[in-house]
């Protein structure tokens, strides 16, 4: 199996021309004008530090509140985890098992995906690399569908204006959870497939 | 001297899409492969297909080596080894696409006009617009997540149907825009930032939960919002790069043509 970096290629990542790679200066896409590499540069490295600072964040996206609501003698906030809990038992379960894919279950299998991707890739794994590739183009497909919690929060907040005695606010759990659909979507982007078939590739 | 790469560049006899002899803005001299010879039938290549239009590609994911293949109306070529898809045959024309976009961008106007929708509670009578979303996440000094809103579904889907129009009106009257490549760039990188068709999600799940407390009435953006979700899917699932760009090549041979006579 013969890839482009092996002949001195590479395809543009945005464009997809196949061009020719120069030696040591910077080359550009003759088509689409965008900085060609043969790999993304430093896609370990920096997806590792995305990562990480993904998981540091998903903390505090599940445990200080989304949603704040006060009234003049009660408070009341709600992390992600209650807020789901909260559709549960008023009977929309569709609902909740909608909001409970896309805040839990799609960030958590993003960032153990992409783990378990660096890790293999670092242990230069040999193993299922087409189960991968579909597991990393997943991860990049579903990662955007994670900010639904965010913009419940914000029309949430906006509709619901009680008055002068109570209110309701965005809590600082909506900021961190932000940053952590942010950050895994660079993390993401980052991430190179093609290293997964570089370690496979040996093996034929 | 026996060449074990079958593709060379035509004019210097590179290897194909070379950066060195072949100035920027002349595809033509890229896309001109010539097919692998006898000799070259051992070596690891995929079998070329007939014709001398063929040309090489590698796969985005897994940077497999291939030849492409003549695709028919809405067909995908995959990739043999990872399955990607490597390449999109034609889905639509110009005209569909600019239609589109056009469609597009008016129904994004009406959708940042309107309210979404409206809630009555005892006399409270409170809209929710776009705009007015983020500008109450701002007034909760969650500045950063008034950002993330405000970028997310007003000013980058603008600005990638903005650069769109600006890329294919004149594509469609045989003109090239200045700063095509830059723009091209601009859209693809933007394109998974802008997430309207989640927000849609977010505001019927929204809705849902309020129609408990208070009475919930739909406003004129979320049925334009709706058909600018449909509108705006159909348009980047028929949007093909390789179309694209074959459209600006088109163009350029008009120009050009236009200059020798």
């Amino acid at each position: 199996m013969t890839t482009a970096l092996t002949r001195g290629l590479t395809s543009c990542h945005t464009c997809g021309l196949l061009s020719r790679l120069s030696g040591n200066e910077a080359s550009h896409c003759p088509r689409c004008l965008a900085r060609l590499h043969g790999r993304k540069p430093d896609s370990l490295s920096r997806t590792w530090a995305l990562v990480v600072l993904a998981y540091v964040l998903y903390i505090p996206a599940n445990l200080l509140p989304i949603l704040e609501s006060r009234a003049l003698l009660t408070a009341e906030s709600n992390t992600i985890m209650s807020g789901i809990v909260l559709f549960w038992e008023g009977g929309s379960w569709m609902i909740a098992a909608l909001v409970f894919i896309a805040s839990v279950v799609v960030p958590l299998t993003k960032l153990l995906a992409l783990t378990w991707l660096l890790v293999s890739v670092q242990m230069k794994s040999r193993a299922k690399p087409y189960q991968r590739t579909q597991l990393y183009r997943m991860v990049e497909f579903i990662g955007r569908w994670s900010m639904l919690d965010i913009y419940v929060v914000a029309l949430t907040v906006t509709l619901v204006q009680v008055g002068s005695l109570a209110s309701i606010e965005v809590g600082p759990g909506a900021l961190a959870f932000g940053a952590v659909v942010v950050i895994t979507m660079f993390a993401a982007r980052s991430f190179d497939p093609r290293l997964i078939w570089d370690a496979a590739g040996d093996a034929e | 001297m026996r060449k074990t790469v079958a593709d060379y560049c035509s004019r210097c006899q590179h290897r194909i899409a070379c950066n060195i002899c072949c100035p920027i803005n002349s595809p033509q001299s890229i896309y001109r492969v010539n097919p692998p010879s006898s000799s070259d039938l051992r070596s690891p290549w995929p079998p070329a297909p007939e014709g001398n239009a063929a040309r090489l590609i590698a796969c985005r994911d897994c940077d497999l080596l291939q030849y492409e293949v003549p695709l028919k109306r809405h067909a995908d070529a995959h990739c043999v080894r990872c399955n990607s898809v490597l390449y999109r045959g034609t889905r639509t024309g110009i005209n569909l696409m600019l239609a589109l976009m056009l469609a597009c961008a008016l129904l994004l106007i009406v959708s940042n006009l309107f309210p979404i929708a409206v809630l009555e509670t005892q006399g409270a009578h409170v809209e929710a617009t776009l705009f007015n979303t983020v500008l109450t996440v701002y007034d909760q000094q969650r500045e950063l997540v008034a950002l993330l809103v405000l970028l997310t579904t007003i000013l980058l889907p603008a600005l990638e149907i903005g650069c769109m129009l600006y890329l294919l009106i004149p594509l469609w009257l045989g003109r090239v825009a200045p700063n095509t490549p830059a723009l091209f760039r601009l859209v693809l990188a933007i394109h998974p930032w802008s997430m309207m068709e989640i927000f849609l999600l977010g505001v019927l799940v929204t809705l849902v939960k309020l129609t408990d407390f208070a009475t919930i009435i739909p406003g004129v953006s979320l049925w334009s919002f709706c058909a600018l979700i449909v509108f705006f899917t159909m348009a980047s699932s028929a949007f093909s790069t390789r179309d694209f760009w074959e459209w600006v090549d088109a163009s350029k041979a008009e120009q050009s043509k236009e200059i020798f006579l």
